[in-house]
């Protein structure tokens, strides 16, 4: 009832408005398969009287490498399990992904699952979401964890409709109810000014995404190992809809934000342009990356890729130094998760003296260069940065 | 072309004001507004459509009060407008509401053909990015989310191609139709509709299906079939008192050196 | 795939495109004025545009108020039964405030719970939008998120009409017969034509509102009425810094409005700011009890023309009629506003439907609105008020001293320690003369008695 009947492939390429773009392959029998006789999703059934069992971390990868927040994952995701007292897995799709199969379990695995399958580089929704279903369908694990990086919002819709599971999305702290064994997902609400706590009833797995930095990247074990349980694709390649044809890059000059250990963040309190230079010159001498509040990225002292809070990004550093911000719900639900916060604020008053640990009351304009000496020089001239390569 | 458009009404959050002494929600008198990333899914349709022809449907499952989006989405220039609507999807987590807008579209789809389905990336009042995806799932067609722009359509072979938003950069990925696409805002401009548009969608005459239209299992409809519920309500948790060090009358080289003693342990610390 | 015949909604569905943009009134702004209005016209068979910049009627007017009854009533009978209100009021209180202490004159009325009631508090954003809904059932046409920045004239030798406005909307002329202006204080349309000048500050207050959460049970047991009743207090003297204006509470379901209204000219004297003006008020001993423990969730500031009388612009010309706040009808005495709005609305709407009767809307016919808020409560009231502002904005001992009088001597008479009643009299005459002269008070008491009795 869906698709329309389909002409025949030979057909001249047609009707591209802005670019020609030539059919997906020149294989004949795709052209009448409908799209949703991939998979018949609708058959489906949620795994409800099976005894689903175990913790979960989606490992997500591109091109070899694996997205931090996999790694955050699997330290809560540890945690998790020991209360459960049940076993902690990794999942792992792609193609020739022996040499990340360590690393799983180097980050607290006891178990990983994998496919290996070329159709399963790169990353596409079809692939990867029937590979996940199916792996979910045949081990029934109890709880499964992904991040909510945008590869990871675009499985998990997919995935928990499959399903048919309940999905919470962007939790901030993750717990579980020990006698019923449920997932207790805290996310924020109403833009960060309430917390719900969701709770996902008679439906396995209890899915959850958690958005990057929120929790820390556990230690590194390098003795620990565990078993890999490869498991097969079985697609038929010639049946995909869906082709990556090129992927673009950002060239990143700098490390990202979300991943520095040092930030420091200047606000509309700095005043001025030049004033804000001396937050980037005290971030240079210890070797932090610049961040900024919503007005300060809107006068144009510091690019939007720098913006901290509900509207830019979440980070979650070792230290972040804020001066001149007066501490918004919208800008604390970005930063307050850091080790250690600095507020300097001239007014008393100000709401980011709550969430800081050190508060200095008083001029940014002439604190900043005189803490920028100082750490400059008790660091003996050598960043930090440099040294740890932020 | 045929297009289905799926909109929410939300609470317009940018209104949203905070009050500055308890740092809590201000609600009353919040304006509803169509959720701003569905309406750059809208454009995207209306742009489509008059490149290609067809028809816009703009369907949105909320309460009577909906009907108010769904004129504007008329003013700005869809051909047609369907408010879904009954007690029984009240309360629908987005499983439930996956499954009673899949509903939907399937029903519109047996009046006719649909080849793209558009959605905004999330709604900014759940922030949840699951209802598109949900609604590819139950329909069994190709998902694109992300979507930043639509590199051409071919009808005739029935494969479209779009750019999408990776973390990393950006992808180009080709992909048959029918397919459902959701957007991010870089996608394209809005426009504005003239008055007499809006005039006349003052008086379109939104078509409205309930359960009795759509004939759904009602164990899957609104709270009962949301596998997710709130358990808890909080506030967020303070942390522990801050220490305040020197103020205004110390001179700022002497704070300067309090700080340092105390960051110090702090950030020279081996790599984690 | 089955194919269905069309339904009759599908045949509309083509059709409303078609739709005539031809209209006979056009009301701009969907304020207390322009629905009253829009309303009256759509009942009164007039093809009437409706024309609001906000996103929906009452959303640039999101703080709670008082509605009066009455005029309401009158326009849309038996409201109470279905319009969203807070609490019908029962008790309405006056607090003369010093600054330690209240003295507090009150009228309590248990009939004002009984139909037709008298007042009730309201949230704007509410009751516009059902009051919308209303305008738009009685066949009038709303659109929103639209401005009209100006006039379409028709100009012939003998004189200009007005035909029509124009939208800052793409295509956005549109014409009509007869164009009613409610577009609230500062009317920039008023002004365009010439009908009104510049408003100076001092014909200006500014308003500023907060509204703060509370349980049912504690606003019905602070305020000392039933459940599901409401009370009023207006605030004089320590409420405004002792600058010309009035502080106010409301009781809602769950919520407080508390707000202060200050001419501007004082406030601009005193370099003080109105949220300063209405923090210290909610720190004043009488008034902190009654919101202790609530939360605000609410502010909001908002403009009030006060120029009385001797401000109200010429309400008509050619093909175009001015109501509510943008005509200045607003009785800053009794701080009322959206009552006479409403009334003016209605009267200017009848005025409409018998021009078109008549087919014509020129100033000739349209004068008759200027006659007909003649004869009723609206101008005759704001003729009574007319030296009011003035009277009392340069005198400032209304709002300085004698609170402070009042206070002394009430607080004397209440005091029990065996000082003889007479005594205590003449020791409160002997400071009260003391601090400002006996002639002075005298003169003081008749001006005001002449003003405002
Ligand atoms: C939907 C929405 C999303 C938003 N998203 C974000 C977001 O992602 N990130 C974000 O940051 N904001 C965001 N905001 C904006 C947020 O509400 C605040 O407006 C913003 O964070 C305030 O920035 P600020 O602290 O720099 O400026 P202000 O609030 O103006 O504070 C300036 C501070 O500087 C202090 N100050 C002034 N002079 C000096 C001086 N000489 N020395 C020291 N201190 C001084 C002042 O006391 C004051 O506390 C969002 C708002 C909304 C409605
Ligand atoms: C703080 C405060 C408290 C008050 N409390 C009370 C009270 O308790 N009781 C009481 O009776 N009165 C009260 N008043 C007065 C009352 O609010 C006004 O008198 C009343 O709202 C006037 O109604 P109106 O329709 O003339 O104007 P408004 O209510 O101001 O409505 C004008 C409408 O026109 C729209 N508009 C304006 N310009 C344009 C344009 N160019 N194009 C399209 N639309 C436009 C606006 O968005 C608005 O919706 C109070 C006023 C204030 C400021």
């Amino acid at each position: 009832m869906t698709a329309k009947k389909k002409k025949s492939p030979k057909a001249p390429p047609s009707a591209f408005t802005e670019k020609t773009v030539p059919p997906i392959t020149d294989n004949p029998e795709r052209s009448d398969t409908k799209a949703h006789e991939q998979i018949p999703l609708e058959s489906i059934e949620a795994p409800k009287n099976l005894p689903a069992h175990g913790i979960w971390v989606y490992i997500e990868q591109l091109q070899g490498e694996v997205a931090p927040v996999s790694w955050e994952l699997m330290g809560v995701g540890r945690q998790l399990a020991d209360k459960l007292n049940c076993p902690l897995s990794g999942v792992l799709l792609g193609h020739d992904i022996q040499p990340l199969t360590e690393l799983a379990f180097q980050y607290g695995a006891d178990t990983l699952y994998a496919i290996d399958d070329p159709m399963l580089k790169p990353y596409t929704n079809e692939c990867h979401s029937i590979a996940l279903v199916q792996l979910c369908q045949a081990h029934h694990p109890e709880i499964l964890l992904i991040g909510a990086t945008t590869t990871g919002r675009d499985l998990s819709g997919s995935v928990a409709t499959a399903l048919r599971t309940g999905l919470t999305a962007d939790c901030t702290q993750l717990d579980v109810d020990v006698d019923n064994r449920k997932l207790l997902q805290t996310r924020p609400a109403f833009g960060g000014n309430i917390l719900a706590t969701i709770l996902c009833r008679d439906r396995w797995p209890q899915m959850a995404t958690v958005r990057p930095r929120v929790f820390s990247k556990p230690e590194k074990q390098p003795e620990r190992s565990g078993a890999v349980v490869w498991s097969d694709l079985g697609l038929d390649p010639s049946k995909t809809v869906m082709e990556v044809v090129e992927r673009i890059l950002d060239e990143r000059t700098e490390g990202y934000l979300d991943e520095a250990d040092i930030i420091v963040a200047g606000g509309r309190g700095l005043g001025s342009k030049d004033n804000f230079k001396l937050v980037e010159k005290l971030a240079q001498a210890i070797g932090g990356m610049i961040g900024a509040s919503r007005p300060a990225v809107e006068s144009g002292w510091a690019p939007y890729s720098h913006q901290v809070g509900q509207t830019g990004l979440t980070v979650r550093p070792k230290l972040y130094i804020a001066a001149g911000i007066s501490g918004a719900i919208q800008h604390l639900v970005g930063m307050q998760n850091s080790d250690v916060i600095v507020a300097i604020n001239k007014d008393p008053d100000a709401p980011i003296f709550r969430v800081a640990t050190y508060g200095i009351v008083g001029d940014a304009a002439t604190l900043l260069p005189a803490i920028t000496q100082e750490l400059g020089a008790r660091m003996h001239g050598a960043p930090l940065g440099t040294e740890r390569q932020l | 072309m045929n297009i289905a458009v799926c909109l929410k009404q939300v609470p317009d959050t940018s209104e949203v004001r905070i009050n500055p002494k308890t740092n809590t929600l201000m609600r009353e008198g919040i304006p509803s507004i169509i959720n701003p990333y569905d309406v750059h899914a809208l454009e995207e349709a209306l742009t489509i459509r008059d490149r290609l022809g067809g028809r816009v449907t703009v369907l949105t499952m909320g309460p009577p009060q909906a009907t108010d989006s769904l004129r504007k989405a008329i003013s700005y220039g869809a051909d047609h407008a369907i408010l879904l609507t009954d007690r029984a999807f009240a309360g629908s987590d987005t499983l439930a509401t996956s499954y009673i807008l899949a509903g939907a579209l399937g029903r519109l789809m047996d009046r006719e053909p649909l080849d793209l389905i558009f959605c905004g990336k999330q709604a900014i009042d759940g922030d949840t990015a699951q209802v598109g995806p949900g609604i590819a799932s139950r329909l069994g067609w190709p998902l694109l989310t992300y979507v930043t722009k639509i590199d051409g359509i071919d009808p005739t072979n029935q494969v479209f191609q779009v750019q999408r938003k990776i973390e990393v950069g950006r992808e180009v990925v080709r992909c048959r139709l029918p397919a459902l696409v959701t957007v991010v805002k870089e996608i394209n401009e809005i426009r504005y509709a003239p008055l007499p548009d809006l005039i006349r969608a003052a008086h379109y005459p939104v078509e409205v299906w309930t359960n009795a239209d759509l004939g759904l299992d009602a164990s899957q409809l609104g709270l009962k079939g949301s596998p997710t519920w709130v358990n808890k309500i909080s506030t967020p948790p303070m942390r522990e008192k801050g220490e305040v060090l020197a103020g205004s009358d110390v001179a700022p080289a002497e704070t300067a050196r309090i700080l340092a003693d105390k960051l110090i342990p702090h950030i020279v610390v081996p790599n984690r | 795939m089955t194919v269905q015949e069309p339904t009759q909604q599908q045949l509309n569905q083509e059709r409303w495109r078609d739709v005539p943009l031809e209209f006979e009134a056009i009301v701009v702004g969907a304020g207390p004025a322009g629905l009253a209005a829009a309303y009256t016209l759509a009942k009164g068979g007039v093809k009437t545009l409706l024309i609001e910049r906000g996103d929906f009627p009452g959303s640039k007017n999101v703080m709670g108020g008082i509605l009066y009854s009455y005029p309401t009533h009158q326009i849309i009978p038996d409201f109470w039964k279905e319009a969203p209100l807070e609490r019908p009021i029962v008790e309405q209180r006056a607090w003369l405030l010093a600054e330690e202490s209240v003295v507090s004159i009150g009228f309590k009325d248990p009939g004002f719970y009984e139909e037709p009631y008298n007042n009730f508090s309201v949230f704007r954003s509410r009751f516009d939008r059902w009051m919308a809904n209303k305008v738009v059932e009685a066949g009038a046409t709303l659109i929103t998120e639209t401005v009209v920045t100006d006039f379409l004239f028709d100009e012939r030798a003998d004189r200009r009409r007005v035909a029509g406005v124009v939208t800052n909307r793409e295509q956005g002329e549109i014409r009509a017969q007869v164009v009613l202006i409610c577009e609230g204080a500062n009317s920039i349309l008023t002004q365009r034509l010439g009908l009104q000048e510049d408003l100076s500050p001092g014909d200006l207050a500014v308003g500023v509102k907060e509204v703060i959460a509370l349980p049912k049970g504690a606003i019905e047991d602070r305020f000392n009425v039933e459940k599901g009743q409401g009370a009023t207090i207006e605030l004089i003297g320590e409420s405004t810094q002792g600058m010309f204006g009035m502080g106010w509470i409301y009781t809602n379901k769950d919520t407080l409005s508390i707000g202060v209204g200050v001419m501007i000219n004082q406030l601009s004297r005193s370099g003080m700011n109105p949220n300063t003006v209405l923090e210290k008020m909610k720190q004043h001993p009488a008034v902190r009890p009654l919101l202790a423990g609530g939360e605000t969730k609410e502010y909001l500031a908002k403009i009030i023309p006060e120029g009385g009388y001797h401000q109200v612009p010429k309400l008509y010309a050619h093909g175009v009629l001015i109501c509510g706040d943008a005509a200045m009808l607003v009785n800053g005495v009794h701080r009322e506003g959206s009552n006479l709005a409403m009334t003016s609305g209605k009267l200017a709407a009848e005025t409409v439907i018998e021009a078109k009767k008549k087919g014509d809307f020129s100033s000739v016919t349209l004068k008759a609105y200027h006659d007909r808020l003649q004869d009723s409560f609206i101008l005759k009231d704001l003729k009574k008020y007319e030296n009011a502002s003035a009277l009392l904005q340069s005198n400032p001992h209304f709002f300085t001293l004698y609170p402070k009088l009042a206070r002394y001597s009430a607080r004397e008479l209440f005091t029990v320690d065996n000082v003889p009643k007479k005594d205590k009299q003449k020791k409160i005459w002997h400071e009260v003369t003391s601090r400002r002269g006996i002639w002075n008070i005298a003169g003081d008491m008749y001006r005001l008695w002449r003003t405002l009795g």
